[in-house]
């Protein structure tokens, strides 16, 4: 099996390099084909894995690949862990990542448009897209199925890496640059507390490795730390937190949130790939893994749940007064990062993972779906330009439903078990903050479906579009667009159904996510878990099932029947709106303090300390003393060949006289 | 009987005149040429004094010495005179600054 | 047996000799001496590599001793070894010294012949200074160091070049004359000037705090740590593109071996007792300078401020020490000295090629300015892609060499303290904000005027260079065990060394 998981990481690993540096070589073909292939190789090779673990016949594989570095006794090794959460997080990632590649051989096929005619970049720009997906999956991969912390912050970062060369990827439009080096700075402050949460674990356990880490967590539950004069700290709780500030980054959590959106700027694949389906779920996947870490501190957990519950509920709002598509499918995916935190802090990891499996289908779909329409569209991603679009892109249009419903919860699809499953589990909780999450979450959804159906509805329906030009050129996507949505569509609807039962509620995770008897609040829910139907059943008698439909009828109130209504809410409560459209003004304050002010601090640092005081006072100051000090001792040198005797002369005389008299 | 600390008075007198005139002249390079062979004769004869009166000859012999050396000095003296009067065009002890700071 | 022919001997005197003969070549045959120049430096490098591969890294002993009389009246030998901290940075000499003649190749007009002759000479002068185990030997490479660097800034810099050669030399000098005031004294304690002797001379707490201070003095400029880094800005925006890659890839690496070999051995109470005056200097490095870099319109300065913060780096990992044993009855402190030696070979590799990057762009734009530049990705792409990948390097990614020497000295700081830690980790957001905000700035975007539009992609001759150095980067950073493995046993036995009190 050994062979197994490493091709199963390498082969992208070898067409990214393949595409990247012989892709002048291999040309387009090649080079989609060498990438499309090492990447289906690993899915294929992650659907095995996924069945072995399935039918019970494999082993829970723990194991060196070679040895990174051993320094005082701290073994840093680059290894795999492969176990059930593995196994979904692969099979997830490597299967996604292979629909959008297909995908992206539709999507950028005319990349060459994108770019100015005389900008060398533009010259094989296509394989150099393949590339970096590729290499993204690869990141990704290792990320999953590492077995210690180093090479978790490695797959950590080489994600980030890979978002970053991605969004910026059409480097010459100033936006796009902006928002890369946006995400990567606003990463980075979450890899900040990351890399503390690690020390911690590495100075408290002399270990790296989870197994080593997870098996002296226990010991370490009771231990107080002092970082701030006398007030003890519990240690797990200041490891779980500075862990959950790098997933706070990289799950895009309020107040880490702001790059996500503008993430955007990449092109749609990737938005779809890296910004819903798989990078930005890492956090959450860090999480569950560290879950026996996690279950040994209530604070953290609070901490965690607080923080999903506000990022569910208020970038979800946002979403509702976008115009851009794919803006409104970036909130979106917010918002569904917050549940699925709402579910880690809740102790229903199984749940947290069922929810971004599902997710990953769903918004993988929607994303692509949503870039199918752009291409339609002609790169117009305005969605008061559209309407009408179901007429000329039906396989979009049903595709986009399965998505939007799938995403709403509506019984059935496979966001309903999962969606269901992290409320249920949030009314069982009963750590701090839980009745709030409770609110949130809730609330949450009758958003979420109000604005997933006023996009839908907007774009698909009523009149349009708007412009004439695109109305007379819009046209269904080619295969190699609609099949990956056909092939993501159909986990979106099914997956939920299959999987909720042994995911949530059976063996699946055994052993694999640690949970304690009083968090166990998914076993409450198991007690009452009759099969599939029995859920849908029960789900369809629940509140959030009504809040849902009354989203969904609001929206269509609103945007299909009596428009006006729209504007008038906007007027009315203009205050709110403003507040929602300047997203509560975060990327302001942010620009404003932390952009502004630390370049404000550097220049004074540099003008008042390092010119001013050293520089200044210290060096050339020195200088100029010394300078001014010879400028007046230079008059004593007249030049006058008698003054240079008699000063000899006079001076012998007194060492004369110091010999003689003392 | 002419006393030994004659002599020495005598240099001694012939030694500050000689100093006065180096500090005092600042007119003429020459001048101070002379001062500077004063001055070595009124150590030559502090030489030639302690010779007689400690009857040691070698007080003498390097008399011989000195007056060699300071006939060879003023003879190099006198051509750098020459050279700087070419070139400067004067021999003013107060034009001569050119180590002023 | 290779081990026992006189390679350091070799290494130093080869180079030396060598451009001695380039500079005696002239400028008649250009190409001939470039050749020569070349060759030189090339062989030395493989000169050198039998000290990496026939290396016993199971010893902290000295190895490839050569020990013979130099001046019997005072007694001064001519003693020279290496150990596990001394051997990767010679290698690491020898391995950029190549690519810094390469670089020159066409770009120097101006006497290149003496130019690639100072660079062999100050090759085998620093080698001399990594591996002289006598105290005057030592002393003697240390100050025959500056005269070729002067000679390459002063003559081959930029417009401001006599304020910066002038700043250089002062401020180095400045700091290298105390030192040598504690070797004579530690002299007439010991009766030699065996630096390994120093090692076991008893000392109280004033004579040691002095003998620190000093040595304080004439390493803290060398690496340089704030406040005594103002040097460093001038000398590298004035040096010739190959003189700054000397400079940041090993003449600053020379400042914290200094650290290993001098102060902590020979003072270990004293560097005990000061190391939060170390410790603090480090840390506002790491952050001020951070801050400063962030805003510098110069990209020579905006590297040569970032420098200066990774070097915070090594000398944060050296010090740290103390107070990791203190807490920790002495696992970690390894983990934060082993640190700060990658981090020194790492940065050899990293600035250099920042360095050269930015010479890639001089050498056709004659401007280090960030706002000349931008959208150098339309016109370069493959040069962009060199430069994106070292900037991430020097940003600390994991994977590049720039993120093991930083990793390393964060887990061992937070083992001293939490604070440390948060306030070294704090680079990883200072340093990715002001490396890929020049990125930004110069690489992506439009082209930006007509002489970015006008720009050529890299040459033959910048690829190898620029290549070879994104291999070594990479490796180290995919596999840095080989360069830990080796210095183990040193950095152990200078923890031992330095556990125990002189007093």
């Amino acid at each position: 099996m050994e062979k197994i998981y490493l091709t199963l990481v390498l082969a992208p690993l070898i067409g990214a390099i393949l595409a990247g540096f012989f892709g002048a070589k291999l040309g387009r073909k090649g080079a989609h084909w060498v990438t499309s292939t090492g990447v289906g190789l690993s899915a294929l090779l992650s659907l095995y894995v996924l069945y072995r673990f399935m039918a019970g016949t494999l082993e829970v594989f723990n194991g060196p690949v070679y040895t990174w570095m051993v320094s005082d006794g701290l073994h840093m090794e680059v290894g795999f862990l492969v176990d059930q959460l593995t196994a979904v997080m692969i099979s997830v990632v490597s299967f996604v990542s292979f629909c959008v590649h297909i995908y992206t051989i539709g999507y950028m096929a005319d990349d060459e448009h994108n770019w100015p005619k005389t900008s060398l970049a533009g010259i094989n720009s296509y394989q150099r897209f393949f590339s970096y997906i590729s290499l993204f999956t690869f990141s990704m991969l290792m990320l999953v199925m590492s077995n210690n912390f180093m090479q978790l912050f490695f797959g950590w970062e080489a994600v980030g890496l890979v978002s970053y060369l991605l969004i910026g990827f059409w480097s010459v439009r100033p936006t796009a640059i902006f928002a890369n080096l946006k995400a990567f700075l606003v990463n980075r402050v979450g890899d900040f507390g990351f890399i503390l949460g690690i020390a911690a674990v590495a100075m408290y356990t002399n270990s790296l490795d989870y197994a080593e880490v997870f098996a002296k967590a226990p010991s370490l539950a009771d231990t107080q730390i002092h970082i701030w004069g006398d007030t003890g700290w519990s240690l797990m709780s200041v490891i779980g937190i500075l862990l959950f500030v790098g997933a706070m980054g990289k799950s895009a959590q309020v107040p880490l949130h702001v790059w996500l959106p503008d993430s955007m700027e990449g092109p749609t694949p990737i938005s779809a790939l890296i910004h819903a389906a798989t990078m930005v779920t890492a956090g959450i996947f860090m999480v569950a893994r560290m879950s026996p870490l996690y279950e040994l501190s209530e604070t953290a957990l609070s901490f965690v749940l607080v923080i999903g519950a506000t990022t569910a509920f208020f970038t979800g709002l946002i979403g509702i007064v976008q115009n851009d598509i794919k803006r409104v499918v970036a909130y979106s995916t917010l918002s569904q990062l917050g549940y699925m935190m709402v579910a880690l802090g809740a102790s229903a990891y199984a749940a947290g993972i069922f929810h971004l499996m599902t997710h990953a289908f769903f918004k993988a779909l929607l994303f692509l779906a949503a870039g199918s329409v752009i291409i339609g569209m002609h790169h117009d991603q305005d969605i008061r330009n559209m309407g009408g679009v179901r007429k000329y892109m039906p396989w979009t249009y049903w595709t986009s439903l399965v998505g939007s419903l799938a995403l709403i919860g509506f019984p059935g699809f496979s966001g309903f078990f999962s969606k269901d499953a992290i409320i249920e589990a949030v009314h069982h909780s009963e750590i701090a903050g839980a009745s709030y999450a409770y609110l949130m979450v809730v609330a949450g959804v009758f958003v979420t479906a109000l604005y997933s159906f006023r996009m839908f509805f907007l774009v698909f329906h009523g009149e349009g579009p708007r412009d004439e030009h695109a109305k007379h050129h819009i046209h269904e996507s080619p295969k190699v667009v609609t099949v990956p949505l056909v092939l993501l569509a159909i986990p979106s609807v099914f997956l939920g159904y299959l999987a909720i039962g042994p995911m949530l509620f059976g063996d699946w995770f055994e052993g694999v996510i640690f949970v304690l008897p009083e968090h166990n609040t998914l076993e409450h829910i198991g007690e009452h878990f009759h099969g599939s139907m029995g859920f849908i059943l029960h789900g369809m008698m629940g509140l959030p099932f009504y809040l849902a439909m009354g989203g969904l009828f609001v929206a269509w109130y609103i945007y299909m029947k009596n428009p006006a209504i729209a504007d008038r809410v906007k007027t009315t409560l203009a205050p709110i709106y403003q507040l929602l459209d300047k997203k509560y003004w975060f990327d302001e304050v942010y620009q404003a303090v932390f952009g502004a002010g630390s370049r404000g601090l550097g220049k004074f640092l540099w003008l008042a300390g390092d010119r001013g005081l050293i520089d200044g006072l210290a060096v050339n100051g020195s200088a100029y003393t010394v300078g001014k000090l010879a400028a007046l001792v230079r008059h004593v040198q007249t030049g006058y060949l008698y003054h240079y005797a008699i000063a000899m002369i006079l001076g012998l005389l007194l060492l004369l006289t110091w010999f003689i008299y003392v | 009987m002419i006393a030994l600390s004659d002599y020495l008075t005598l240099a001694a007198i012939l030694f500050a005149i000689s100093v006065a005139g180096i500090f005092i002249n600042r007119k003429n390079v020459i001048v101070l040429l002379m001062c500077v062979e004063l001055m070595l004769l009124a150590v030559n004869i502090n030489f030639i004094a302690f010779s007689h009166f400690l009857g040691d000859t070698a007080g003498q012999v390097f008399v011989f010495f000195i007056l060699t050396v300071a006939a060879a000095e003023a003879a190099i003296g006198l051509a750098i005179l020459v050279v700087l009067f070419r070139s400067k065009g004067s021999i003013n002890v107060q034009d001569m600054d050119a180590l002023k700071g | 047996m290779i081990a026992d022919w006189p390679l350091l001997t070799l290494t130093i005197w080869l180079p030396i000799v060598g451009g001695f003969m380039v500079l005696a070549s002239g400028e008649r045959d250009l190409n001939a001496t470039k050749w020569t120049a070349l060759i030189i430096a090339i062989l030395t490098f493989i000169v050198s590599l039998p000290l990496w591969f026939a290396f016993d890294s199971s010893t902290a002993q000295m190895q490839f001793v050569e020990r013979v009389p130099w001046i019997p009246g005072f007694n001064v030998e001519y003693y020279l070894g290496v150990d596990g901290i001394s051997m990767p940075l010679i290698v690491l000499t020898t391995f950029i010294t190549p690519l810094v003649v390469i670089a020159g190749w066409e770009v120097i007009k101006v006497r290149p012949s003496q130019y690639m002759a100072a660079f062999l000479i100050m090759e085998g002068v620093m080698i001399g200074v990594f591996c002289a185990l006598d105290a005057m030997l030592f002393y003697v490479f240390w100050e025959a160091m500056l005269i070729p660097m002067f000679l390459i800034i002063g003559v081959w810099g930029g417009p401001n070049r006599v304020y910066a050669t002038i700043k250089f030399f002062l401020y180095t000098f400045f700091g290298s004359v105390f030192m040598l005031v504690a070797l004579i004294y530690m002299y007439f304690q010991s009766g030699s000037f065996d630096i390994l002797g120093f090692h076991t001379l008893k000392l109280n707490l004033t004579e040691q705090t002095l003998i620190f201070i000093a040595f304080l003095m004439a390493f803290a400029v060398k690496v340089p740590m704030w406040p005594v880094h103002t040097w460093l800005p001038d000398a590298h925006v004035e040096a010739p593109t190959g003189g700054s890659v000397i400079l940041a890839a090993i003449m600053l690496k020379i400042g914290g071996y200094g650290f290993l070999r001098f102060s902590l051995p020979i003072t270990p109470d004293a560097s005990h007792s000061l190391d939060w005056l170390i410790i603090g200097m480090s840390l506002i490095a790491v952050v001020y300078i951070g801050f400063v870099a962030l805003i510098q319109q110069d990209m020579k300065k905006l590297i040569a401020y970032s420098s200066i913060a990774h070097m915070g780096f090594v000398t944060l990992g050296f010090f740290i020490v103390f107070i990791i044993s203190q807490n920790n009855a002495g696992s970690g402190a390894a983990l934060g000295m082993q640190g700060g030696m990658v981090q020194m070979v790492s940065h050899g590799f990293i600035s250099a090629a920042m360095f050269l990057c930015v010479g890639v762009l001089y050498d056709r734009l004659h401007s280090r300015e960030i706002s000349a530049y931008g959208g150098v990705v339309n016109t370069m792409p493959v040069f962009a892609a060199f430069m994106v990948f070292f900037a991430m390097a020097n940003a600390g990614l994991p994977g590049t060499s720039g993120f093991v020497g930083e990793f390393m000295v964060i887990l061992a700081s937070f083992r001293a303290d939490f604070w440390y830690a948060f306030l070294a980790a704090t680079t990883l957001i200072i340093g990715a904000a002001y490396t890929l905000w020049m990125v930004k700035r110069v690489v992506f975007g439009d082209v930006a005027n007509d002489g970015v539009a006008a720009l050529q992609d890299m040459n033959q001759r910048e690829l190898i260079v620029l290549g070879t150095l994104a291999v070594a980067v990479l490796l180290l950073g995919l596999w840095p065990a080989p360069l830990v493995e080796v210095m183990d046993a040193s950095v152990n036995n200078l923890l031992q060394h330095i556990a125990v009190s002189k007093l």
